[in-house]
């Protein structure tokens, strides 16, 4: 393998790995922020016990999260240093942005919230929980802010002496279209997944009818927060899927395998074959117009054709393949749109489920509920693959070329031991993790029983609890 | 303003700032063994910084964005030239960060044993490495014309990039000392201060050794160049004189100043360049030569001067909030049943 195959698959490997664990800790956070608020405000022991079981599933979480971003912020500057020198002057902005406004308030109100269970007041103590959330929220803007400049550059100009752009609108970057609508699609993606996680984590609970009444409120909770999140992202992912159709019309395109122009466009919803050497594939199921809807929002818009794009581009920028792998983008499309589908489908279950108060007793829902909560890992590195393998061969749209931004101080020997250095490395906190994320959902409530709910008063000095 | 003179020293600030409190981190990570024979003294030790250890290291996060976004050439060429070093950094950084955090979720000894070795093994290499990374940026690395790293992996161990490492590393084992003096009683305060005592003279030897050999490879005015070592070297010696009158809080403040002035004394010494090279001082990269455009760093000026003021007051909050010195639950009962502030561990029933 080349250094840019190495490389692409090193970035790849490590960014969907991380993202494994991102969005739990956005929707986990959100989600413990509530029943901290619930119990702020009800003073029920059971709300404080959901808070603190959450939060500790959260906090196993997030300490993977942290140490996996540790190596992307490094990465740009390890294997991409060609792209870093080239794009920093835009780049560099939000990435700076992200630590000096999201990681410094997620990763010191978390210490807070952990550490301050009886020495903050209870509003301030709250406050931290919330401040935590939103700290993980805000940090997946400005990396998603970086990232759609990646997709569609705005707010840049050339600079004449050095061939690079330069950054003169922040507020065209930060208002970019494909930054709004993805970025509002990836948070409602968090919600999903942490919602997954609670539901799951309950739904084991309820199916051996132990904590019943504990695991009930969690699972209303989870069902409540995931119904919404879940129907407006289908939407939102839609409306994403027509910007992007404006902005980067070949993404699209290949992503449906659409090698010549079209319209009214047919959906192919499942098909053999299609990919580079095959552009007349066995269409098995094809929806008449659906493409179109999708790709325009209209009944018959037309979706140019990827040999129609490619023809345009080497007109624009030279020759060369400018089509990106064709199978990856149908099928994580598919893969993401289809589990997306299923995931609606779950929600108005356990909806319909909860409206007949048949929640704890509903045994097949809380068994598919259990398994489900794969599924938004799954969707999410779908997502990603479609959006990243879909912006190929640019790693810039129209500036820079992938294969234009790889180190060219680094061979591809350290590159493999790298891989194989973070590969390790990634399996085995990734099997720590699920060691003790299992261990603790199934143990957790009797592994730390929770405090009394008056502090004990035998005369003895107070002496704080060893948290770590 | 010429904003690029002022990001040179706002990155300087951010690193500084990162070795002043990650620095204290590292040190209660590597002695957290040493000063805990029991696994509850060891717990002790890691809770002093529980609450503070994840946004110390944000600043390291946000010093090498920092980098990116106000010097892209520099960040480019530094982390692609220092590859592998950074690989195995990173691995440090990530088993130290997770050990935080395992270490308690299992009573097992054995599981307990192998994270307090990854916490002390990830807390030894950290400063060494981020040492070593600094000190080259001054020693020097193969750089040609094109700004791109020409060497190989034998380029990246400098001897000055070796001493700033070995010298980061004596300062963390001693800021974390000073630290745990601040913050426990009783046995494990006691160890700390012996063991604070001891680093205390490697330490100043090390820094004497750099305080002689940083400005004998800069191009620095004299006072630049030769005052900031000079000044740690005393604070250092300061904080022997501290430690041995007890004043707990004065000797870290003077270990944090001594630690501090190190990180600066690479920065005053290496401007106006920000990554020499060794083979070519024509292409050493520059502050003028790898500073991003003028609008960015407008940008970053604005938003850096509201939210690192913010930052600092949240931060320095949180250290106010958790003062209280951490004393983990007795092990035999306190002699004066009376309520009151936490009496202090009976040093002679612990074995």
């Amino acid at each position: 393998m080349s250094e840019l195959d190495l490389a692409r698959l090193q970035f790849a490997s490590t960014s969907i790995y991380h993202f494994l664990f991102v969005p739990i800790t956005i929707g986990l956070a959100f989600l413990v922020a509530i029943l901290h608020t619930m119990w702020f405000r009800s003073g029920n022991a059971d709300h404080r016990r959901l808070t603190k079981f959450f939060g500790t599933l959260l906090l196993i979480n997030v300490a993977v999260g942290v140490v996996t971003g540790l190596v992307q912020e490094f990465q740009f500057g390890m294997n991409w240093s060609s792209y870093s020198r080239f794009v920093g002057d835009v780049f560099g902005a939000p990435l700076a942005m992200e630590g000096l406004a999201a990681f410094f308030l997620e990763s010191t109100f978390i210490g807070l919230w952990v550490f301050g269970w009886r020495v903050l007041p209870p509003r301030v103590h709250l406050l931290s929980a919330w401040l935590v959330a939103l700290g993980a929220a805000g940090s997946a803007a400005f990396i998603m802010a970086a990232n759609s400049w990646m997709q569609h550059p705005v707010g840049y100009e050339i600079d004449e002496s050095t061939g690079r752009p330069q950054l003169t609108d922040i507020g065209a970057v930060m208002t970019n279209p494909v930054f709004l609508w993805g970025y509002l699609h990836v948070i409602l993606a968090a919600a999903v997944t942490g919602t997954f996680v609670m539901l799951a984590v309950s739904a084991w609970y309820l199916r051996r009818n132990q904590h019943v009444e504990l695991f009930t409120r969690s699972a209303k909770l989870s069902l409540a927060v995931l119904l919404p999140a879940i129907l407006l992202n289908l939407g939102v992912g839609s409306h994403l899927g027509v910007i992007e159709a404006t902005y980067q019309p070949m993404k699209i395109s290949a992503a449906e395998a659409q090698w010549t122009d079209c319209g009214p466009c047919s959906f192919s919803a499942f098909q053999i074959g299609g990919g580079e050497n095959d552009q007349d594939p066995q269409k098995i199921i094809a929806i008449p117009h659906l493409l179109s809807i999708l790709a325009t929002g209209t009944w018959s818009g037309d979706v140019q054709g990827m040999n129609e794009l490619n023809a345009q581009y080497q007109e624009e920028f030279g020759p060369g393949n400018y089509v990106p792998n064709v199978f990856v983008q149908y099928w994580s499309m598919r893969v993401m749109a289809y589990l997306g589908s299923l995931a609606a489908l779950l929600a108005l279950w356990g909806a319909f489920v909860w409206w007949r108060k048949k929640l704890p007793t509903a045994r097949v829902f809380l068994w598919v509920a259990t398994w489900a909560a794969a599924a938004p890992l799954v969707m999410n590195t779908a997502g990603w693959m479609l959006t990243e393998n879909g912006r190929q061969p640019w790693i810039v749209q129209g500036l820079m070329k992938t294969a234009e931004g790889v180190s060219p101080s680094v061979s591809s020997t350290e590159i493999v031991v790298s891989l194989v250095i973070f590969y390790g490395v990634f399996l085995l906190l990734g099997a720590v993790n699920v060691f003790l994320m299992l261990r603790y959902a199934r143990r957790g409530l009797e592994l730390e029983p929770d405090e009394p709910d008056e502090p004990v008063d035998d005369g003895q000095p107070r002496v704080p609890v060893l948290t770590f | 303003m010429d904003l690029p003179i002022v990001w040179f020293w706002v990155v300087a600030f951010l690193w500084t700032g990162f070795f002043v409190l990650e620095g204290f981190d590292f040190g209660v990570g590597m002695l957290h063994k040493v000063v805990g024979r029991t696994d509850t003294e060891q717990r002790v030790a890691i809770n002093t910084i529980g609450p503070f250890w994840d946004g110390n290291e944000v600043w390291l996060v946000v010093g090498g964005a920092a980098i990116f976004a106000a010097f892209p050439g520099w960040y480019a060429t530094w982390f692609s030239a220092l590859y592998l070093a950074v690989v195995l950094l990173l691995v440090a950084l990530m088993a130290r960060g997770v050990s935080f955090e395992f270490r308690g979720k299992v009573e097992a000894a054995r599981w307990r044993r192998t994270w307090s070795w990854s916490l002390t093994i990830g807390s030894a290499l950290c400063p060494l490495l981020l040492g070593i990374a600094l000190g080259n940026l001054l020693a020097g690395l193969p750089i040609g014309a094109d700004e791109e790293f020409t060497g190989s992996v034998a380029d990246i161990v400098t001897g000055y990039g070796l001493l700033v490492g070995v010298t980061m590393l004596a300062l963390s084992v001693l800021h974390g000392a000073t630290f745990l003096v601040l913050r426990t009683d009783g046995l494990i305060r006691a160890r700390a201060h012996r063991v604070a005592s001891v680093a205390l003279w490697p330490t100043a030897v090390l820094l004497a050794a750099f305080a002689v050999w940083t400005p004998s490879i800069s191009d620095a005015p004299a006072l630049r160049g030769i005052g900031p070592p000079v000044a740690a070297l005393v604070a250092v010696l300061a904080a022997a004189a501290l430690l041995r009158a007890h004043r707990d809080g004065w000797s870290f403040a003077a270990t944090a100043v001594g630690t501090a002035l190190t990180v600066v004394s690479v920065f005053t010494n290496l401007y106006p360049n920000v990554l020499v090279s060794s083979t070519d001082a024509a292409n050493n990269l520059t502050v003028t030569g790898t500073a991003s455009g003028q609008y960015a760093l407008q940008v970053m000026t604005i938003v850096a001067a509201f939210l690192v003021p913010v930052v600092l007051l949240y931060q320095g909050w949180s250290y106010v909030v958790f003062r209280r010195r951490v004393t983990g639950p007795p092990t035999t009962v306190p002699p004066d049943p009376t309520p009151g502030p936490s009496a202090p561990l009976d040093e002679g029933a612990l074995t």
